[in-house]
């Protein structure tokens, strides 16, 4: 794939580390290739350390996770097209759980979004769009109502997702920051609803350099968002720099009879942007 | 049959000899100007980065240059090709936006004393993409790369400048966002002549790295445009104008009506990313390293409008 356009690398497995490394690792490669092939797994797609226990360690302070299917579900493409727009939606299967967190594990910022849902939101299910800066696991984490910790897992290949300048046009996002857009959708359970809220930022992700000043230019994030039906929470949600440009959140939930939807999102550098919509009138 | 073979190695014979002779292929489409078709294929070491088309006007004092290639080696191979059609001095070297394609071998340019020109988003581009694109191409081009400089303009266009290369005007126009935020064109009125940079694929399926929307703006008044005959950034060297903008157009127009009309109906981004714009393939090359990410980004643009 060729890469110059704004959020892609060239489409190889490796980045500069991991080719390093696979060169010195290259016999003991070559002698398990035949277990390897036969066992079907993706080792060579392996990351060289893999980082989720020491993100179990930093994010979830240790707590026992279990692989777990019943409790949350991910979906993520095998391969994005684009590594700086990669929706990926979490099902809360079980009933209960309160708390999901969405880690990106290769990516510079792994903790891409922390979900809360509201007591009695109902919340189903909740996309959302991440970069992805090299090929890596995902996992989602859920916390069913007895605090116990559950995780589902997929391999996404996609590579510079963070590091690539994703702004397609600086101008009109300085122009429109914060602005923000609501929509709903036609539910296929008449018991629920289906919306979507879309932010204008940048989700700077201050890894560029201004070559000039050799000062990095400062991260510029979305980090918290409330999603409330009229005062009531449908979900919160806490992230960083792996969301992506224009931060979207598409969601199903449980409506309890509220008038409004109101959408209150800040920012890293003390910017607040507010939002407040009639329901059953979209934007 | 025997004539036939015996045909094909006279004419295998020709090219490996011609070739051998020029090395970098430089046709004079117009008095006075030059393209140099690049290949329709993805940066390489084999290809040096030469996919993009590249060009040179004339004058009757100087010359400008319209793009430089992919790799310092391609474009020292473009210098020298020119050298051995005029010996005027290069006053000009002109990029059309900040793709590496068509900025690598600015370097090789450096030398000749000429001024560097741009859109007057340029320099912010390059400065901003440029690390990561040297990075990044490190695994398709290897050491190709390492001699590339990235040398940005110092004169910048903001919306239109001429050029005079001595009894010879050409005009530059800045565009609004479209294909990259630093669209520029260059239009040589006395050979009707447009060299229209990435703002016009051939053959090659068209890249949004910009604005699908702006895009479609943009090339309804590059139409207006008065030339007879332009040189694309990707396909063949020259084309009649402006009838070459139709396939192009045709897929921005199939791609934004798909998009919208999925929005429309509430599809999710993975869902409708695999279906838009679809029924293009059969038109474009490289369709598939492109177009779902040219349908993703379009779509995140798209579902800001009013419904």
């Amino acid at each position: 794939m060729s890469p110059w356009t704004a959020s892609l690398q060239p489409r190889t497995p490796r980045n500069e580390n991991e080719r390093t490394y696979a060169r010195s690792r290259l016999h003991r490669l070559a002698a398990a290739a035949a277990l390897c092939l036969a066992a079907g797994a993706a080792l060579a797609q392996t990351p060289k350390i893999d980082p989720w226990p020491g993100l179990v360690a930093d994010i979830f302070h240790d707590r026992a996770i279990r692989p777990h299917e019943g409790v949350v579900a991910l979906q993520a493409p095998v391969r994005a097209e684009d590594a700086a727009i990669v929706p990926m939606t979490i099902s809360l299967v079980e009933p209960g759980v309160r708390v999901a967190t969405l880690v990106i594990d290769e990516n510079p910022m792994p903790m891409a979004a922390a979900f809360s849902f509201g007591a009695g939101a109902g919340v189903a299910k909740i996309e959302t769009r991440v970069r992805v800066n090299s090929y890596t696991n995902v996992h989602v984490v859920g916390q069913t109502a007895d605090g116990a910790l559950h995780s589902v897992v997929k391999f996404v290949k996609a590579s510079g997702g963070c590091s690539a300048p994703a702004i397609k046009d600086q101008d009109e996002a300085d122009a429109n920051l914060g602005k923000m857009k609501y929509r709903e959708f036609t539910s296929e359970n008449p018991a629920l609803r289906e919306a979507q809220i879309m932010i204008r930022h940048p989700n700077n992700s201050g890894m560029q350099m201004d070559p000039i000043t050799r000062a990095y230019i400062p991260a510029h994030y979305v980090d918290k968002v409330e999603v409330r039906q009229g005062d009531a929470l449908i979900f919160s949600m806490e992230g960083g720099i792996s969301l992506s440009e224009d931060p979207t959140f598409r969601f199903v939930y449980k409506p309890d009879g509220a008038k409004t939807i109101r959408v209150e999102a800040h920012d890293n550098q003390g910017g607040v942007f507010k939002g407040e919509w009639p329901i059953g009138e979209a934007s | 049959m025997l004539q036939r073979t015996i045909r094909r190695l006279v004419f295998a014979l020709f090219c490996l000899f011609a070739s051998a002779a020029n090395g970098f292929e430089l046709t004079e489409i117009a008095p006075g100007v030059f393209a140099h078709q690049g290949q329709t294929a993805l940066m390489s070491r084999d290809n040096s980065g030469d996919i993009a088309n590249l060009g040179a006007i004339v004058g009757e004092e100087a010359i400008a240059v319209i793009d430089t290639g992919g790799s310092r080696a391609e474009g020292e191979a473009f210098l020298a090709a020119l050298q051995q059609r005029s010996t005027k001095p290069i006053r000009y070297v002109v990029n059309t936006h900040v793709h590496p394609d068509h900025i690598f071998g600015n370097i090789a340019f450096r030398g000749t004393g000429a001024v560097f020109v741009g859109h007057r988003n340029l320099p912010r581009a390059m400065a901003t993409r440029g690390p990561h694109y040297l990075s990044s191409f490190r695994e398709a081009m290897g050491p190709l790369v390492d001699d590339v400089i990235l040398v940005p303009p110092s004169l910048t266009v903001e919306r239109e400048t001429t050029l005079d290369l001595g009894g010879r005007k050409i005009v530059l126009e800045a565009w609004r966002t479209a294909h990259s935020d630093a669209d520029l064109t260059v239009l040589d009125p006395q050979s009707g002549t447009l060299f229209a940079g990435d703002l016009l694929f051939l053959r090659h399926v068209p890249i949004v790295d910009g604005s699908l929307l702006g895009f479609l703006a943009v090339i309804d008044r590059l139409r207006a445009i008065e030339a007879v005959r332009v040189v694309p950034g990707h396909g063949l060297a020259v084309a009649p104008w402006p009838q070459a903008l139709d396939a192009q157009k045709a897929y921005l127009d199939h791609l934004t009506r798909d998009l919208r009309a999925d929005i429309a109906r509430g599809a999710t981004l993975a869902e409708s990313v695999k279906t838009a714009g679809s029924s293009e393939r059969p038109n474009w090359r490289l369709f598939d390293d492109y177009h779902l990410r040219n349908a993703t980004a379009g779509f995140a643009e798209l579902e800001w409008e009013a419904p």
